[in-house]
């Protein structure tokens, strides 16, 4: 009981700090690592300042359907490789699928121009990124949102169970109405963990309220996420958080339109911290995927030589891999915040077990 | 000799060529406001195509769908009805093969005809409703075939997500390898290309259309019902057998693009969001073709070397996939609008005239 | 008659088509106040010079006076500034619009930027009274018949100003009774100062009413002349450019068994009525009988009922002695019943198909011409060209779709291939519509032909005297019943007509004054 008031007390120093870190938004602070509540943009960004170890090297990735704009995961994948470009001088293009069959082609296309590393973004492209390691043993190539095995593709998966639990406490204490929706893109293991762990935060701190879940089976039609969101804000509820890619920004949509017409609503994001994108009047906060931070980190690996097929790597809590932006504490009150910060630790610490999905 | 010269000097073979020369310029123009290189892109294009086996290979793979729903139209539009449901039709044969292919045990000689036979006949039997429904009902073809294509698509992932799905991956289960219809050895030759055996059941198809349309009874009859079902009715013609049966051979040959694109590219059905668009490119490829079984094979080579020829474009010349939807736009547009082509041509021909008189 | 009288005058119009010279130096004057016909067969050149008259065509040589000057005509809006307004033959109306609307459609009086339609119902109104039209403004053009419809036509060209006008084929779509009121309209028009061009092929018309006639024959002029102290036979003969015989020679008929029995047939329409009221007749071997009667009184039902194509409700429908009533249109072709339908575009041929499949498209699927489910072409094509050489079908080939035939041409093919068919019952419905003199003697004389060998003919036309000429027997139908029989050599159009109206006075307004 004891060690648990300290690590209150503890976190509520570290909060209060990360708080006061957010209103001067300086980036320069490298100590970051142990910011526990935000995520800041880029953890090796200090360590890296622009050196040209990329020189002649290739990288590259290939988008789901949703293309490269998606304002999500495709979009935070395409910053990271950018930012490797910017420090290390290494080529990195994409290409953009336009239906299922482009996935294999469009591997193929780097993998054929000898790219060093093709990235396959997202849980989709999972067969296609197998078949083309089995095609081609010597080319590097990895995935993120699926598990590939094969010894030439490195998968990059995350513990969004656990980020997914964090905004489940975020919503949990500042629902008025004590009905929450969540919006899914396909039900697949990947939305189950966003969907699970939410569902756990939520009732962790509000056992009482209702979730109301909609799955639209897509990542790329927004319109299908505004119907989906309309559904829900009609049936009471006054935050949903979603986890379906572009098909989310329809959500963001139908949340604006209601709130200019004088509702209060919110909408929790993802991947990124959508609150840049579609301002914080209705971004609650996000949980955010740092799969800008995957792609750099991986990317970086091979450059230095240690890139490591086969391997499956999950980022959770304790890497900074999921978790809530700096920006939250604009619309999230400090108490919240502080509770979330109990929860993550309770979670690093495995006090408590994320219900996840396989 | 004289006769491919005159066959080539007809109005119907210029009126094509200059309307894709034209469609190719404007779409030229259009990159060069861009601030893209067309000449780049265009020979990107080309060597993307023609490059190397592996992209030749996977642009007959785009061209045969093409082919297929392509026929459809062109078929149901010569018997006077407007098949916009190529695109359900599609899913449809898919799902039917899917279930077979997955579900079925059974040697190859038997195992893949089933699946093809079984596909066809689903797609047909989903085109024959609305046949149905005009003849004796007098619904418009054109309203329940775009209604059927949004009931296609969510029984074909009801169908899926209950018999075939395999947990977790959002697809169903991959199909027996005796159900597959790959050609290994030529896949192999051209560098693992998804090369299989559709693209020769679509030239059969060709083949057959013509045959079918042009040479035996029952192809005139459906005719004669397209061109004047009042003189077929007054040649005791059943105007509405014939309205069912050609909606039958019209869905069937669109069922059967989306089973050998199952059984050939994908060998795996995913549970989808939206449509594939290849029902509804089939529309522009009859419309290229002017609904002439050569025309369309003609006019599905075009659109499918332009649509896998876009990745090329964007990869070479770093044109968006926007701006080649563009290209693609306005060679359909130019072709559609063959007065304009005639006027064109009509200036030069007097340009030419007064040339020579002066 | 001085110079000054004529308004317009055209002289040497040439004009070439692709592979053709539709008109070659082709002149022709109209006088003040004159009715001026222009005859000549289908494709003579007859429209081609009034389009250009219209501006629709720019002649290739030639020139053109309007009351005296030179003129460039280069488009329908400079014809209308002259003076020129032209009655077409399809009529070019809106239906839903009232007949005011469709009148000033183009040039609309506006009050500020509304349209001023009180003002323009009242110059409708006028204009309408002035010639004796009698046309309603406020009326929308799908209430109103076919004869005021065209009356509309003339009312537009009236109010934008033409004093000259120009009626194609004015009388191609009319009914006995309207052809009657639109001859006292054009009188009226004359009378009043306008002076009128019309084209025909129908000599009778040309004899009743026009004051001059001009013939042209392939695109070339062949003469000018008053009518008076002409006959009919002159004229057709300077129109085709041979001999032609507008009396038929027919020997009186040898009338055989009945083949067709109609007993108190039952019929409905389109609306649900009663088309066919308790029609009852009989045809025999060897006889052509007539069906007179105004449009609209059941002719078409009765057709499609004897052809299987409309349900019988009740009554019988006996072929060679068989109850027929109820089978479907191929046993009934099957049973010897062929059919020359009223409207060849529509139902007769498939247009846009070579000859060769329209020469077929009954009995396509007999053994003679298809095997094992696939189409014998050689069989098809060497009986496309029997029958053409035959019937003397005009057509540069059997792969010529049907719609490059000239009218005439299309209807001989037809009749090629009902005749073709060794019918018991031939029927001819309409058979001469639109077509020429040379067309139409061809044709009288088919079906003359098949009386004497021994079939049964029944004709349904609109044209009395076409009825007439043919029949053995003239049946008048008047709202879907047999409302007398009588002999053609024993009646007169007169009492013809009285019958078709069920010896009500004529509908309508126009002879009221």
């Amino acid at each position: 009981m004891k060690k648990t008031a300290k690590i209150a007390t503890g976190i509520m120093l570290v909060a209060s700090l990360a708080l006061t870190a957010c209103g001067a938004k300086n980036n320069n602070n490298t100590n970051e690592g142990a910011s526990p509540v935000a995520s800041s943009p880029a953890a090796s960004e200090a360590a890296s300042p622009a050196s040209s170890a990329g020189a002649g090297k290739k990288f590259a990735m290939v988008t789901d359907v949703g293309g490269v704009n998606d304002k999500s995961f495709n979009q935070s994948a395409w910053e990271g490789l950018q930012k490797l470009s910017k420090d290390t001088t290494a080529e990195v293009r994409y290409l953009e699928s336009k239906e299922a069959t482009n996935y294999l082609t469009n591997i193929n296309q780097f993998v054929r121009e000898k790219y060093d590393l093709t990235w396959g973004i997202g849980f989709l492209l999972g067969d296609a990124i197998t078949e083309a390691a089995k095609q081609n043993p010597d080319a590097k190539l990895a995935i993120i949102d699926s598990v590939v095995e094969a010894p030439n593709v490195e998968s990059v998966t995350f513990a969004e169970n656990e980020g997914s639990f964090l905004v489940g406490v975020v919503a949990g204490m500042m629902t008025k109405t004590n009905k929450i929706g969540f919006v899914g893109g396909i039900d697949i293991p990947v939305i189950k963990r966003f969907d699970l762990g939410f569902e756990a935060g939520v009732k962790a701190v509000n056992p009482d309220a209702q979730i109301i879940k909609n799955y639209t089976g897509a990542f790329d039609k927004p319109d299908l996420g505004k119907a989906a969101a309309a559904t829900i804000y009609n049936d009471g509820a006054d935050i949903i958080f979603h986890a379906a890619g572009g098909t989310g920004n329809g959500v963001f949509n139908e949340a604006k339109e209601r709130k200019s017409s004088g509702k209060q609503v919110w909408v929790i994001g993802v991947d990124k911290d959508q609150s840049i994108e579609f301002g914080d009047d209705v971004t609650l906060t996000s949980m955010l995927k740092r799969v800008d931070e995957a792609v750099y980190r991986i990317s970086k690996d091979l450059l230095d030589g240690k890139f490591a097929g086969g391997k499956v790597t999950v980022l959770g809590l304790k890497d900074n891999g999921v978790g809530l932006p700096e920006t939250s504490s604009k619309n999230v009150p400090a108490d919240v915040l502080a509770k979330v910060e109990e929860y993550k630790n309770k979670i690093i610490s495995g006090e408590i077990t994320v219900p996840t999905a396989q | 000799m004289n006769k491919v010269i005159r066959l080539f000097t007809k109005d119907s073979a210029v009126v094509p060529l200059v309307a894709i020369v034209l469609g190719l310029i404007v779409g030229a123009i259009i990159m060069l406001f861009g601030g893209y290189d067309p000449i780049l892109a265009y020979r990107s294009l080309l060597k993307k195509v023609f490059g190397n086996p592996y992209d030749f290979g996977e642009t007959l793979t785009a061209i045969t769908p093409l082919i297929f729903t392509g026929l459809s139209v062109a078929f149901a539009f010569r018997t006077g009805l407007f098949n916009i449901g190529a695109e359900g039709q599609y899913i449809v044969g898919m799902t039917g093969a899917t279930i077979i292919g997955v579900q079925v045990n059974a040697p190859w000689f038997i195992h893949a005809p089933l699946a093809i036979i079984v596909g066809a006949l689903c797609g047909g039997f989903w085109g024959m409703i609305a046949g149905y429904l005009k003849a004796a009902r007098g619904v418009n073809e054109v309203i329940t075939t775009i209604m059927l294509n949004w009931i296609a698509l969510h029984l074909g992932n009801y169908l899926v997500n209950t018999f075939v799905l395999e947990p977790g991956k959002g697809r169903s289960y991959f199909v027996d390898d005796s159900a597959a219809v790959t050609i290994g050895w030529l896949s192999r030759a051209m560098d693992n290309a998804r090369i299989h055996w559709g693209m020769f059941f679509a030239i059969l198809a060709v083949i057959f259309v013509y045959a079918y349309l042009w040479r035996t009874k029952s192809g005139y009859e459906l005719r004669v019902v397209g061109f004047n079902p009042d003189a077929a009715k007054y040649a005791g013609i059943n105007v509405n057998k014939g309205v069912v049966k050609a909606m039958f051979i019209s869905g069937a040959l669109a069922g059967l693009a989306g089973v050998f694109q199952l059984l050939g590219v994908f060998l795996n059905q995913p549970i989808s969001a939206g449509h594939t668009g290849h029902g509804f490119d089939g529309i522009a490829v009859a419309l290229l073709g002017g609904n002439t079984p050569l025309g369309v094979l003609f006019g599905a080579i075009l659109f499918g070397t332009l649509s896998y020829g876009a990745a090329g474009m964007s990869f070479g010349a770093d044109v968006p996939p926007e701006i080649i939807r563009i290209v693609i736009g306005s060679v359909i547009f130019f072709v559609a609008a063959p007065g304009i082509i005639r006027w064109v041509l009509k200036q030069l021909r007097l340009r030419k005239n007064k040339g020579e008189v002066a | 008659m001085n110079k000054a009288d004529t308004v317009v005058e055209m002289r040497n119009i040439t004009k070439r088509f692709p592979g053709i010279v539709a008109n070659d130096r082709v002149s022709f004057e109209l006088k003040q106040g004159e009715i001026h016909a222009l005859l000549g067969e289908n494709g003579a050149g007859k429209s081609t010079l009034m389009n250009i008259l219209f501006g629709l065509y720019q002649p290739d040589e030639g020139e053109i006076f309007v009351n005296g000057e030179q003129v460039v005509i280069d488009g329908p809006n400079k014809a209308i500034k002259l003076g020129i307004g032209m009655v077409h033959q399809h009529f070019k109306l809106v239906h839903p619009f009232t007949v005011t609307e469709n009148i000033i459609l183009g040039s609309e009086p506006t009050k500020g930027l509304a349209v001023n339609y009180k003002s323009a119902n009242e110059k409708v109104a006028n204009l309408s009274k002035q010639y004796g039209l009698n046309v309603d403004p406020t009326a929308t053009i799908d209430e109103i018949s076919v004869g005021m419809q065209q009356r509309v036509e003339i009312l537009k060209t009236l109010y934008r100003g033409a004093d000259i006008l120009i009626f194609d084929e004015p009388t191609a779509v009319l009914t006995p009774q309207e052809i009657e009121e639109l001859l006292v309209i054009m009188r009226k028009l004359v009378e009043q100062g306008k002076s009128i061009i019309l084209i025909t092929h129908k000599l009778k018309e040309i004899m009743a009413i026009a004051d001059q006639v001009t013939i042209v024959r392939r695109g070339k002029w062949i003469d000018t002349l008053p009518v008076a102290g002409m006959n009919p036979n002159q004229l057709a003969e300077k129109m085709v450019g041979r001999e032609v015989s507008l009396k038929l020679d027919k020997k009186s008929a040898v009338l055989g068994e009945p083949v067709l029995e109609l007993d108190k047939l039952v019929v409905k329409g389109r609306q649900g009525l009663r088309a066919l009221n308790e029609t009852s007749f009989v045809l025999r071997r060897g006889e052509i009988l007539g069906i007179a009667g105004v449009e609209g009184n059941g002719q078409s039902e009765l057709i499609e009922a004897i052809t299987g194509l409309r349900p019988i409700e009740s009554g019988s429908l006996k072929v060679l002695g068989t109850e027929m009533a109820g089978a479907k249109t191929r046993k009934l072709s099957e049973a010897g019943i062929s059919l020359i339908p009223e409207d060849r575009h529509k139902h007769g041929l498939v247009l846009d198909f070579p000859m060769r499949e329209n020469m077929v498209l009954e009995t396509y699927y007999l053994p003679q011409f298809s095997k094992g489910g696939f189409l014998d072409y050689d069989a098809i094509d060497a009986h496309a060209k029997r029958l053409i050489a035959e019937f003397d079908v005009r057509t540069p080939g059997i792969h010529t779709p049907a719609r490059a035939l000239s009218g005439g041409n299309q209807q001989k093919a037809i009749i090629a291939r009902e005749v073709d068919k060794n019918p018991e019952i031939l029927i001819a419905a309409q058979p001469t519509r639109g077509l020429d003199v040379g067309a139409i003697e061809f044709i009288h004389k088919r079906l003359v032909e098949q009386r004497n060998m021994g079939k049964a003919v029944l004709l349904i036309s609109f044209e009395l005297d076409e009825i007439m000429q043919l029949s053995d027997r003239i049946a008048v139908m008047y709202e879907g019943r047999i409302v007398g029989e009588v002999d053609p050599a024993q009646t007169s159009d007169e009492e013809l007509g009285l019958m078709m109206t069920d010896f009500k006075a004529p509908q309508g307004g126009g002879q009221r004054e």
